[in-house]
C-alpha cells in the first residue's frame, strides 16, 4: 500500500484540518501515513490538560501560556476576527455535521496514523514530551523524517 | 441482509469512508457490512478505497438519493 508523510507545519484550525482530512482519508484507504508536527503544528498535539513534569526557565513559560494549547484552541489563517470567525466557522461545521479536529485526531489514531513531534522545536519553546496527547507515538529527528519521506510516494508539507 | 450495518446519513465526505474503514477492521473476515449514506461523493469513494484494499462490493444500490453498499470482509 502507498506511504503518505505529512510535515504539520503550521498551527492554524483550518491548515490541520485539511492535513487531517487527507490523513484519515488515506489511512482509511489502508495506506501507511506518518504526520510530523513542528513548529507551529506542535500545538495541536498539546494537551490541555496535562502538565510539564521538569521546571521551566521564564522563556518556555511565557510559551506555553501564549501559544494555543490544543487542538481546540487553535486560530483560522484568515477571517479569525479575535476568535469570532473561528466560532462561526465551529457552528457552521457542526451544522453540516463535520466533526471536529480533536474527533479527527482519535479517527486517525484509530486508523494506525503515526504522530511524532519534532525536538528541535519542542526545545525552542520549552515544551515537554509529557505535555502531549496520548495519540503521540514519540519523538523524532529530521533523520528520521527524512527516511519515513524517502520512502513514501506522497510527502506533504502543510 | 448484511452482518453489520452501518448508518452514515447526514455525514459528509471523508467520514462514511473514515466510519465504514473502522467498522470493517472490528469485523471477522467473510462477514458482510451494508454501509448506508447519502452523500453522492462517498457513494463512489468507498468502492475505490475498498476495492484495492481486497475487500469485494457485493451490491450498490441507490434510491430516492440514499444509497446502500454492502462489503464483504475478505482480509
Amino acid at each position: 500500500m502507498p506511504k503518505v508523510t505529512i510535515v504539520m507545519f503550521s498551527g492554524d484550525l483550518d491548515k490541520a484540518l485539511s492535513a487531517f482530512v487527507i490523513a484519515t482519508g488515506a489511512a482509511a484507504m489502508g495506506w501507511d501515513v506518518t504526520i510530523v508536527f513542528t513548529f507551529w503544528g506542535i500545538n495541536i498535539v498539546r494537551d490541555e490538560k496535562k502538565k510539564a513534569i521538569r521546571r521551566k526557565d521564564f522563556t518556555s513559560k511565557m510559551f506555553e501560556l501564549i501559544m494555543p494549547k490544543g487542538a481546540n484552541k487553535l486560530r483560522l489563517s484568515k477571517m479569525n476576527m479575535l476568535g469570532l470567525g473561528k466560532a462561526m466557522m465551529k457552528k457552521r461545521m457542526a451544522a453540516k455535521n463535520v466533526q471536529s479536529l480533536r474527533q479527527f485526531i482519535k479517527d486517525a489514531k484509530e486508523l494506525g496514523v503515526k504522530f511524532l513531534v519534532c525536538g528541535l522545536p519542542m526545545e525552542i519553546m520549552g515544551l515537554q514530551k509529557e505535555e502531549f496527547i496520548d495519540e503521540v507515538d514519540g519523538i523524532c529527528t529530521v533523520s528520521e523524517y527524512l527516511r519515513e519521506a524517502k520512502g513514501a510516494e506522497l510527502n506533504l508539507f502543510i | 441482509m448484511a452482518d453489520e450495518t452501518l448508518d452514515c446519513r447526514g455525514l459528509i465526505c471523508p467520514k462514511p469512508l473514515i466510519e465504514t474503514q473502522k467498522k470493517l477492521r472490528k469485523m471477522e473476515i467473510g462477514k458482510t457490512l451494508e454501509v448506508i449514506g447519502d452523500f453522492p461523493p462517498s457513494k463512489k469513494e468507498i468502492p475505490d478505497a475498498i476495492i484495492p484494499q481486497g475487500h469485494e462490493i457485493i451490491s450498490l444500490t441507490e434510491k430516492d438519493g440514499v444509497w446502500h453498499i454492502i462489503i464483504k470482509k475478505m482480509k
